[in-house]
């Protein structure tokens, strides 16, 4: 095959048995990586929330972190839509002439929706600091701080006022916000279900529970990565004191860090009970109606798929994580596994719902497997490819490190909320 | 500048009426009503496949890629042909090497050598896009790129489409793929350029055994017509809802 003839999904797809000539794996690793990073927005989302609008005090400083963590998780989540796009240019086309009885057409409408949301709730969340700022950094000089000044002063609008009564009316609009933002987020999240379990031609996907088994795992992989990256953070923080010698502000911050991670480990327990039975009642109702397509769905899922979903995912990534979890005198370390586990096993049933929906063809009678490009020799198997996926992984870090140098989500200090 | 709560409120109300009233001139039709507004198309096109005829050589396939211009040797294919060959142990074996373009010139199907005395029955299905009435490509583009037209046939805009591959996931019949050469989504549209001219679809013209034939479901004097309504015709997949209109004489319970 010449250069310029590239026929997408040859690449990275295996044949067997018979399949139709046009079938290939069309949605691959990116498509993977949107369900999961979406989740991740609306799971951090959602744990903030908890603090904001339910109260729970003493989940208040991870709240503040995965306030500002999933606005650095945002714009990831469209990221892996635009890298699978064929016409990346014509990317704004769903908003210029959305055809709104396609599921994708509202894409743009709710992400932009919902980032309104996230900024303006931090807005008011950190107003305070940011005029306190603006104020501190007059008194300083140098060309640095003259910029982060400016980088302050555009950041608060103009609105100076940090009267009590202000500060009042900042609190309660952070607080309906949060309100505000948590249906949305399932929206924005359980939307992206949808876009799936719509899909009538798919035998895997097609299924109502779909939209209700993303949200709920997208909030066990939310709080998961809020409450990894958290102890990540915090044990360094610490570490650093410990060496600056500041050995007593070490142990605070490790008391704090401990109350906070036990009470935020109970409701990521509580939401991947959920995602489990869903993802367990969506099986079983398959295997006992038995359908047409279960022949083909039962030898993907019993036999070639076997190990990504049952190992990988059910053991591997829910069981395993929540044995160590429940089992009494839980350490750090051993949450950290845990953790991971639980973000693992979120990701490989993103993989099994995306690649698996693909692994069988529409004929029935016949297999597809992918291979995902590991060493890119072109900007596709670049883009659909290992380093792609870990590119989009590590952006949401990128970013966080730089908006957490003007927001900042970890200082203790921070008189915010 | 100040501006007090019932300034603002008497402007607000204000400028909105006044934007409202003059739109208000203007009647907003319901799909249906704009459809009623413009006269009634009066071709609806539809496909015959006679299975009984094709002998799967290939030459529709080979007169497709030329005449819409889909590259020849990519493994991507507007329409195809697929063997099936039921053997008396009760298995069926299917196979469309390149969308059997170069014919089936082989008993080997996907390194099984089938023995000519151990079949029971075999035979030849052509495939094309079902242009169907209830199209699931139309309804999830999230653009409007690929859209139906008054006489039945679902067309895609090359200049529009974004490439997500929403349609190809959702199109029951496997028809759909990215062009090599354009990058966006193409799939059979029955010649529209040549049926739309009075000229037959390339796979038609081409086809010596008379398999292939497209008709005209309003023309009741339509011959390929009066054989889908007259003849006992069956269509691929109904269980979707797609209400395909590519009409198969002698399809058998095997085909996928």
């Amino acid at each position: 095959m010449t250069e310029d003839m590239v026929v997408h999904g040859v690449e990275w797809t295996v044949k067997e048995l018979f399949v139709y000539p046009n079938e290939f794996i069309y949605w691959s690793i990116q498509i993977v990586m949107y369900p999961y990073m979406t989740g991740l927005v609306a799971g951090a989302f959602v744990l903030s929330s908890l603090y904001h609008v339910f109260g729970q005090k003493d989940l208040k400083e991870i709240a503040q972190f995965s306030l500002v963590f999933s606005l650095a998780l945002l714009p990831v989540a469209a990221i892996p839509l635009l890298l699978h796009l064929q016409q990346p240019l014509r990317a704004m086309e769903p908003l210029l002439t959305p055809h709104f009885t396609s599921a994708i057409a509202a894409f743009g409408i709710v992400f932009t929706a919902y980032a309104l949301i996230v900024l303006s709730e931090i807005w008011f969340v950190y107003r305070k600091y940011f005029v306190e700022q603006v104020h501190e950094l007059k008194t300083k000089s140098g060309l640095s701080n003259t910029l982060t000044r400016t980088v302050y002063r555009v950041l608060t609008i103009g609105a100076y006022d940090v009267s009590d009564s202000a500060i009042k009316v900042d609190k309660k609009a952070a607080t309906i916000l949060a309100a505000v933002g948590i249906p949305v987020a399932c929206f924005l999240h359980g939307y992206a279900g949808f876009i799936f379990g719509s899909v009538k031609a798919n035998a895997l996907w097609m299924s109502p529970l779909m939209p209700v088994i993303f949200i709920m795992s997208a909030v066990v992989s939310g709080i998961a990565l809020c409450m990894l990256t958290y102890i990540v953070i915090m044990e360094w923080q610490a570490f650093r004191q410990k060496r600056g010698g500041g050995v007593a502000e070490a142990g605070e911050i490790k008391g704090a860090e401990k109350e906070i991670i036990n009470k935020a480990t109970r409701y990521l327990l509580g939401f991947l009970v959920a995602a489990i039975s869903l993802e367990l009642l969506d099986l079983i109702f398959r295997g006992y109606t038995a359908m047409k397509s279960w022949d083909i769905l039962r030898s993907v899922m019993y036999g070639k798929d076997f190990v990504n979903i049952f190992v990988l995912q059910y053991t591997l990534g829910n069981l395993v994580p929540f044995v160590l979890l429940i089992l009494p005198g839980r350490t750090l370390r051993r949450t950290v596994v845990a953790l991971l586990l639980v973000l693992f096993g979120v990701f490989m049933m993103r993989w099994n719902v995306v690649i698996g929906g693909q692994a069988f063809s529409l004929s029935f009678s016949g297999y597809m497997h992918y291979e995902i490009p590991l060493i890119p020799h072109s900007v596709e198997t670049f883009k659909e490819g290992v380093f792609g996926a870990l590119t989009v992984m590590a952006l949401p870090f990128v970013f966080f490190w730089i908006i957490n140098k003007f927001v900042p989500s970890l200082r203790r200090d921070a008189e915010s909320t | 500048m100040t501006c007090s709560r019932r300034a603002f409120l008497k402007d607000t109300v204000g400028g909105t009426l006044a934007s409202v009233l003059p739109l208000s001139a203007f009647t907003i039709l319901s799909q249906d009503e704009a459809k009623a507004a413009i006269a009634e198309s009066k071709v609806r096109w539809a496909f015959l496949v006679d299975t009984t005829k094709c002998v799967g050589c290939g030459l529709c396939v080979k007169a497709c890629k030329n005449e819409n211009e889909i590259p020849y040797d990519a493994p991507v294919t507007r329409t195809w042909v697929e063997r099936y060959v039921v053997t008396k142990d009760g298995t069926t074996h299917i196979d469309s090497p390149m969308g059997g373009r170069d014919g089936f010139i082989t008993d080997t199907i996907r390194d099984v050598e089938i023995d000519s005395d151990e079949i029971d029955k075999a035979f030849f299905v052509p495939k094309l896009c079902n242009q169907c009435d209830n199209p699931a490509c139309v309804q999830v583009c999230p653009v409007g790129a690929t859209y139906q037209t008054d006489d039945g046939v679902v067309l895609v805009d090359r200049d529009w489409c974004i490439g997500c591959g929403y349609c190809i996931m959702a199109c029951p019949y496997g028809v759909r793929f990215f062009h090599p050469d354009h990058k966006v989504a193409d799939k059979c549209n029955f010649c529209y350029h040549r049926i739309s001219n009075g000229m037959q679809p390339a796979c038609v013209e081409c086809c010596s055994f008379g398999a292939r034939r497209i008709a005209n479901l309003k023309d009741p004097d339509d011959p390929v017509t009066k054989t889908i309504t007259t003849e006992r015709v069956a269509v691929l997949k109904d269980e979707y809802g797609t209400k395909p209109h590519v009409f198969y004489l002698g399809l058998d319970a095997n085909v996928r």
